[in-house]
Formats: C-alpha cells, sequence, structure tokens
C-alpha cells in the first residue's frame, strides 16, 4: 500500500487533504483500517460542530472492536460523508477516496502533522 | 502483559506468507484474519473454511480405568461414549463452577482424547492428574503432540473425500476416526464450532503443513478460503454456542449456563461436583436468577462483552459476547439477563452501548441454524 503525497498525516492514523477554499476533507489511513479489520459503524461528528485537533469526534466500530476517531485539526465540519454512514465498508475498500470521514473548515492545525513520507516510516506500511 | 514469548504451532510461516493478520490468543500467536473477517464467516456459511485450530489443548487419557476416571473428573457419562464417537462435556469444581468446556473422543476401549480451550488446558490437565489418583489410568499432555486443522462449511465433505479413503459418509456428526488424509495419518472428527458441517483433523505438527496444502488445493476451486479466529468467533455467536471466558466461567455452574444436561447424574458412581450441581439443579428448576437469551440489535452498533443490558432504566443484564453478524446483517450478542426479561419478544429492553442505550429485540438462541 501507498501513502497518497498530496496528503498529510497524523499520528492517530487520520489523514488530512490540502484545504480547498479554506476546507479540508479527513479521513482515515489504509494501515489504521487494515488495523481494524471490516468497519461495521461510523459515528461521525455532525455538521456545523466544532471539532479540535488531537481531540475525539467519532468512533469506529469494527467487528473485533470500537476506536475512537480524533480529529487532525480544529475547525467546524462543513460536511460529513453519508455514503460511508450507510455502507461503512467503503473505509476498508477505499480508504483515501470514497471512504472520507468529513470536512472541515480549518481554524487551526497543530505543528506536527507527517508528510506522506514521515507517515509511512511512523506507521511501518 | 506477560513477557513470555508467544507459542507458534506448526503453521506458522504458512500463515505469515498468506499475509495474516495475528493475535495473541491464549499464549499463542494465531491468525486473527488473513483479508476480510466478513468474507471468511460467509466462505464458511456458504462454501468452506479453513483453520488452524493448533492451540487447542489435547490430553489423552489411556488404560483399564481410562473410562472410570473421566466418569468421576467431568459431569457428563463417558463411560457410555462408543468407541469412534465424541461427547460435549465439562469439567467442574467440587463447587459446580465450570472449569472448562470440553470435548472427549473415544479412540479405543481404553483411550479417549480430551480437547480443552487453550486458555484451559493446563487447568483441566492438573485437574485430571489429580483426580487420577486411584485410578488405573494414565493422563498425558498431548499439546505438542498435534496440530489441529479445521475445515467446515458445506462444501467440506466433498473437499475432504477427496484426499482421504475413509468412509465419510459413514461418519456422523460427533464422530472421529483414525485414517489417513492426504497421504499422512490423522484423527478425522466430524466435528466444529461453527455451525455448519465440516471436519476437525489431528494431525502430527510435522504433517501440518502437508494436510493444509492438499485442502486449499483441492477447495481452493470451490471457493474455500483460509479463516481466522475472528470469524471463528462471529460463526459460533450466530450459532449460539458458549465461549469459555464469555457465557461460561468458574462462578457459573453448567445449569446457570442453561446447559444442565450435559451434568449426568444417573451415571454410576460419585463425581467432581456431583453434591454440588445437585443443588444447583434443583435451584434451577424453580428460580434461575438469569438466564442466557441472544440479543438483535434494531440499530448498527455493537454491544461487546461486559456491558450492561437495560430495561426501565435499571441494569437487568450483561453481554457475553457481541459482534456484528454477517448472516444476519445487523449486530448481536448473547447476555444472562434476569428471568423476568428473558421471554423472546419482551419489550423495552435495550444494551447500554457507552452511555447511549439502544434498544434490543430478545431472542432464542441460536441466531442461525443450518439447513440439514
Amino acid at each position: 500500500m501507498s501513502n497518497p503525497q498530496q496528503l498529510r498525516y497524523s499520528k492517530e492514523h487520520e489523514w488530512l487533504s490540502g484545504a480547498e477554499d479554506g476546507v479540508s476533507t479527513v479521513g482515515i489511513t489504509e494501515h489504521a483500517a487494515n488495523a481494524l479489520g471490516d468497519v461495521v459503524y461510523v459515528q461521525l461528528p455532525e455538521v456545523g460542530a466544532t471539532v479540535t485537533a488531537g481531540e475525539t469526534c467519532g468512533e469506529l466500530e469494527s467487528t473485533k472492536s470500537v476506536s475512537d476517531l480524533y480529529s487532525p485539526v480544529t475547525g467546524e465540519v462543513t460536511e460529513v460523508n453519508e455514503d460511508v454512514s450507510n455502507d461503512p465498508s467503503l473505509v476498508n475498500s477505499a480508504p483515501f477516496e470514497g471512504g472520507w470521514l468529513f470536512k472541515v473548515r480549518v481554524t487551526d492545525e497543530p505543528g506536527d502533522l507527517l508528510s506522506a513520507d514521515e507517515y509511512t516510516a511512523f506507521s511501518g506500511s | 502483559m506477560s513477557s513470555t514469548p508467544l507459542r507458534l504451532t506448526a503453521l506458522d510461516a504458512l500463515h505469515r506468507s498468506l499475509g495474516a493478520t495475528m493475535t495473541d490468543f491464549a499464549g499463542w500467536d494465531m491468525p486473527l484474519r488473513y483479508g476480510s473477517e466478513r468474507d471468511e464467516h460467509l466462505a464458511v456459511r456458504t462454501k468452506a473454511g479453513l483453520f488452524d485450530l493448533s492451540h487447542m489443548g489435547e490430553i489423552t487419557v489411556t488404560g483399564a480405568e481410562a473410562a472410570a476416571l473421566l466418569d468421576f473428573a467431568l459431569v457428563g457419562n463417558i463411560g457410555s461414549v462408543a468407541v469412534g464417537r465424541a461427547r460435549y462435556t465439562m469439567i467442574c469444581r467440587a463447587d459446580g463452577g465450570i472449569l472448562d468446556d470440553l470435548i472427549v473422543y473415544r479412540l479405543a476401549e481404553t483411550e479417549y482424547l480430551v480437547v480443552a480451550n487453550a486458555g484451559n488446558a493446563q487447568v483441566v490437565l492438573d485437574a485430571l492428574v489429580e483426580r487420577a489418583d486411584g485410578f488405573d489410568a494414565l493422563v498425558r499432555d498431548d499439546r505438542d503432540a498435534y496440530a489441529l486443522i479445521a475445515v467446515q462449511g458445506p462444501e467440506a465433505p466433498g473437499i475432504l473425500a477427496a484426499l482421504t479413503d475413509a468412509d465419510l459418509d459413514g461418519l456422523k456428526y460427533y464422530a472421529g476416526l483414525p485414517g489417513t488424509v492426504a497421504g499422512v495419518p490423522a484423527l478425522i472428527a466430524r466435528t466444529g464450532y461453527t455451525g455448519e458441517d465440516g471436519f476437525e483433523l489431528f494431525v502430527a505438527p510435522g504433517d501440518a503443513e502437508k494436510v493444509w496444502q492438499a485442502l486449499t488445493d483441492a477447495g481452493t476451486p470451490v471457493g474455500l478460503i483460509p479463516c481466522g479466529l475472528s470469524c471463528r468467533d462471529t460463526l459460533r455467536l450466530e450459532a449460539g454456542m458458549p465461549l469459555y471466558g464469555h457465557e461460561l466461567t468458574t462462578s457459573l455452574t453448567p445449569f446457570d449456563a442453561g446447559l444442565g444436561r450435559v451434568v449426568k447424574f444417573e451415571k454410576a458412581g460419585d463425581f467432581v461436583g456431583r453434591a454440588a450441581l445437585r443443588e444447583a439443579a434443583e435451584r434451577a428448576s424453580y428460580e434461575l436468577p438469569r438466564v442466557l437469551v441472544g440479543l438483535v440489535a434494531e440499530g448498527r452498533r455493537v454491544p461487546r462483552a461486559g456491558y450492561a443490558v437495560v430495561a426501565d432504566g435499571r441494569v437487568i443484564g450483561e453481554v457475553t459476547s457481541g459482534a456484528p453478524s454477517p448472516t444476519l446483517g445487523k449486530p448481536i450478542a448473547m447476555a444472562y439477563v434476569d428471568a423476568t426479561h428473558s421471554a423472546p419478544g419482551t419489550a423495552g429492553v435495550g444494551v447500554d452501548i457507552r452511555g447511549s442505550h439502544e434498544p434490543y429485540e430478545v431472542v432464542a438462541l441460536p441466531f442461525y441454524k443450518r439447513r440439514k
């Protein structure tokens, strides 16, 4: 697997796209999706909610476990991926594309987000 | 976490070459899944799945009084098991608490193979050795003598038939016979833990790769895939089969677990736990504090072991196992609930999922039963 070069990554295994009109897209990495196994339920933040970098904003449930979803940045949620709510397996089949989770108008971001190469080294895959 | 190195099965290198995600299970490094656990689950329900179960604990009991020892040490009527047949049974403490659930195969008039759960194998071994005092019988730790490979699912008989001369049609459910598979000696048993037809093959560890490969070659054309412990858990849960440490513990008797039928008071002679179990049976006949039931979610959040079952804002039980059910397409759980709320269809029952009370329907077990 390879982590897309144009994205940045958190150590909690979320990815963040470059901003478009100030809005970035968030998802979890393929490494995280593989570690979870089949995702069966996704609880996403609500549109309009404020999310904070490094804090939980939802949860991902797989066959064997439930995991918190962390926001990689601080900002206001502008959109959530209803397709993933209806078909959580998108997180496994297309984590960097159709399996995106939410969009956020970024007001602040931590200084320690990783590049693709740094994340690859960090996650070992 | 213990720093003891994990035990590896004879198929370890093969699992790694298949890209398995491994997990620590009772001190063994075991395949959790190879790809999607959902796909693995559905393969067993509709075609076939191949499992490495070498973590299970084999104990051989031999000698003129092997049957008498097992009748004393276990709650079942083991002396009545015919040669070539198997029995699901339990081993209890003197106070009736369940030490483990077991499958006992009678291999010969004076030879039995006892198969314990991996996490309890040492406890069962120690108990059998202690209880063997005074019997003309030998208890032998055979954990390292066997690899255990299971092929489960509707295609399993056809796949195995291509690799053995054994009379599979004559091999009934809960029977086991010695034979050869892929040219190597094997104890071929028609048992499993999936709710499907299938076989468990006890082979020498040195032969395990050969048998696994032969089953893979014979099964792949009909849809067999390797399967990990993750789907084994959802398969047994759908089939309503208890798992030690979840539905069965030392603080429960077989009667508390709804499995009082495994206790055979009519057998001759005393057995460990008889007096306490007699009392438990009487108690159960008029009052069961909690009953094991099935729960089916109306929503999509998954109940997990230890979550509270609630009704009218009050805790009425506890989830013992829970998972998304690939067959039903909904989360399911087994739970012990107050008898007042145990009838299928009882209204107003929920599970406290991390603070939120999610509605659940009480159903009779099992969730899934294969068509014969």
